[in-house]
């Protein structure tokens, strides 16, 4: 019964060395070989080519001419250090994310250390980047590691660290960022001029954590015996997929204006806000429906036999099994999200895809080097998409424990 | 099993009690009145409604006809009276149903601290208690996945008496488990038996029956067939259809 009691055995040998590895990955028989050979030669001629263009003949003055437009859009410059403390208090809160779920987070963590890091000191012979930019760079990592510190004492809780994130992104998005009127050190900033990283991180972040628990209560909704409830949520759900995103997007752009009382205007990045919040949604919906019924029955049984009402069954028994079920089909589904942000630009914002045609379109001599900013954005969505799907592996691996 | 802890307080009574499932009419009319204290073993062929009336019991099943009243509470629409009953009853299924994604210990103390109200720390001591009583006081921090089936089977056990509950509904707690683990999930329940609580349990195994029934009840096609002592099931058992069961299942 007890496994300490059993006699002890020979651990299995050893994981064989990198040698025997290749040659039964790679070069088990001869096809394998030449496969690998061949693969090898072109992965090399690519890199190589692409890594020379990079170096010496590509032209990346689009990139470095302003970089704070890419970062920022046209929020005005006088008022930089807004966008600076948000992300000093983000850049804190990843320390502290690092320190409490080191497993999924250190990847992120260091590598964004070091990157701003490496922004700090850029030698970039630009006017734009200020000084004081610099010094908000070179304090991030610091704040990192400082936050990390934090973060392993053994009094800081996840559900903290949870609430701060969300203090501070609504305190970063409805205060800092916008402004309120009434205080002069905070002046309204309309978020016509927001754009670049700014804005498809606010889109990409405000959708993920605005259409998740929507979509959670869609899902339990759509299952509910009370039918009104029922029926709003299949119309809803069904409403939505039936719709691509780009349509979505059009019809908040402009329909909803028309349901609103004369007047009255809602802000054009809220609007698409809510555009990818009920889009996403729906499919959130969906993929945890598909986990509500892969629960077995029993499940709820025994909790009804114990006691438990309806809501605390749903909340303790059900849902949470439910959600590690279809975790990595809904990250999959985020990073889907993150990157259809790009969409907004239809209807007129100026996100990180937006401000490359517009920085395309700044000077005469940049119009044809498309290929260096649309590589440069690309990169910067792999890093973010990247490091979204290795937290969603590590979460499947460690959730393995749990599982029937 | 002894006499003297069985008072006469009637804890569970049936009147006609019928279900159907669509047009199948699963229970045709069960009547059985169960004393505080009493050990009752039900039996009968697969498909003759035990599982179906063990969960009437605590409203697991609805019944759509006759009377049900479990601790002086008559089952009804009333959720109210659901929800006391069910913190009365406690229950143990076939397939165990621990909670998969909870360690050992909060499955056992969940329904204490949620329902009970017990503040965590003494939820936890009674939790250590009956891992204890049980025999497996080393897996609390486990996880279900981590402990064999009859390890299961006992924290399924552990669970349900977390809540102190008045009467235990088995239906069939040993029928999926491996033949070596059935015996440490029979001496757990003998002794909860003889320890006075009242207990209805869906079983085949004759051995439990007669080392601790009071009384056995014969189900066939949704309906008690024959019931008695298990002196007089065994030795004198008056149908036909209760005999031959009886003689295919004891025959291995
Ligand atoms: N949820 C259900 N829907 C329809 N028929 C059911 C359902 N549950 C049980 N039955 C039927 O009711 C009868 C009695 O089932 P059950 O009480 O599980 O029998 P037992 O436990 O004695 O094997 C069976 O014929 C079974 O097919
Ligand atoms: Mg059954």
């Amino acid at each position: 019964m007890n496994a300490s009691n059993s006699p002890p055995t020979l651990a299995p040998p050893v994981a064989p060395g990198p040698l025997e590895w290749l040659r039964k990955n790679l070069f088990s028989n001869w096809f394998n070989a030449v496969l690998t050979l061949a693969s090898l030669v072109f992965l090399y001629f690519t890199l190589v080519t692409i890594l020379r263009w990079a170096l010496f003949s590509a032209d990346w003055q689009p990139v470095t001419y302003s970089p704070l437009l890419f970062l920022v859009g046209q929020y005005p410059r006088a008022q930089l250090w807004r966008p600076g403390l948000s992300l000093l208090i983000g850049t804190f809160l990843i320390g502290m994310s690092w320190g409490l779920w080191e497993r999924y987070i250190k990847p992120f963590a260091i590598f964004f250390a070091i990157l701003l890091t490496i922004l700090a000191i850029f030698p970039l012979k630009t006017p734009t980047i200020t000084l004081s930019i610099r010094a908000v760079f070179l304090a991030s990592p610091v704040l990192i590691i400082l936050g990390y510190r934090i973060g392993r004492l053994p009094a800081v809780k996840g559900k903290y660290v949870i609430t701060m994130w969300l203090l501070a992104a609504i305190f970063i998005t409805l205060v800092l960022l916008p402004g309120l009127g009434n205080i002069p050190a905070l002046p309204k900033i309309a978020t016509t001029s927001w754009g670049g990283l700014l804005i498809t991180l606010l889109l990409a972040v405000g959708g993920i954590t605005l259409s998740f628990p929507i979509g959670v209560l869609l899902a339990l909704g759509r299952r509910s015996s009370l039918t009104v409830v029922k029926l709003f949520s299949i119309f809803f759900i069904e409403t939505i997929r039936g719709v691509p995103l780009v349509t979505v997007l059009f019809m908040f752009s402009i329909i909803l204006a028309l349901f609103l009382p004369a007047g009255s205007r809602i802000d054009r990045i809220v609007r698409a806000l809510l555009a990818m919040v009920f889009f996403s949604s729906a499919y959130t919906a969906e993929n945890v429906r598909g986990g509500l019924q892969a629960v077995p029955p029993g499940q709820a049984e025994a909790a009804k036999a114990l006691g438990l009402s309806n809501f605390q069954i749903t909340t303790f028994i059900v849902l949470p099994q439910a959600l590690r079920l279809v975790i990595p089909t809904i990250v999959g589904q985020f990073i889907s999200l993150f990157k259809d942000t790009t969409l907004v630009v239809i209807v007129g914002i100026n996100d990180l895809l937006g401000i490359s045609n517009a920085v395309l379109n700044l000077k005469p001599q940049f119009v044809h080097l498309q290929m260096e900013v649309y590589l440069f954005v690309a990169v910067i969505f792999w890093i973010f998409s990247y490091f979204m799907s290795y937290t969603s592996r590590e979460l499947e691996k460690s959730l393995g424990i749990g599982k029937r | 099993m002894s006499e003297d802890n069985k008072t006469n307080e009637t804890i569970i009574i049936c009147k006609d009690v019928h279900k159907w499932y669509g047009d199948f009419h699963a229970l045709r009319g069960i009547s059985m009145e169960v004393q505080r204290g009493e050990v009752i073993v039900i039996f009968g062929p697969s498909g003759s409604g035990k599982s179906t009336f063990i969960r009437t019991l605590n409203r697991l099943e609805e019944h759509q006809q006759g009377t049900i009243i479990v601790g002086g509470i008559e089952l009804s629409h009333d959720v109210r009276n659901i929800e006391k009953v069910r913190m009365e009853t406690g229950m143990v299924f076939q397939q165990f149903n621990l909670f998969p994604h909870l360690s050992v210990l909060t499955n056992i103390t969940l329904a204490p601290i949620w329902v009970r109200k017990w503040p965590k720390d003494k939820a936890e001591k009674i939790a250590m208690e009956l891992l204890e009583r049980v025999g497996i006081p080393e897996q609390a921090q486990k996880f279900p996945a981590q402990l064999s089936g009859g390890q299961q089977q006992r924290v399924a056990i552990a669970r349900a008496l977390a809540m102190q509950p008045k009467i235990m509904l088995f239906d069939e707690p040993t029928s999926a488990l491996d033949p070596e683990m059935i015996k440490e999930v029979l001496d757990v329940m003998v002794e909860l038996a003889k320890s006075g609580m009242t207990m209805l349990v869906v079983t085949h195994e004759m051995s439990f029956a007669r080392a601790v029934a009071d009384r056995m009840y014969f189900f066939d096609e949704g309906l008690i067939i024959e019931s008695g002592t298990p002196d007089n099931i065994f030795k004198n058992p008056q149908e036909d259809r209760t005999k031959l069961f009886l003689s295919q299942i004891l025959s291995h």
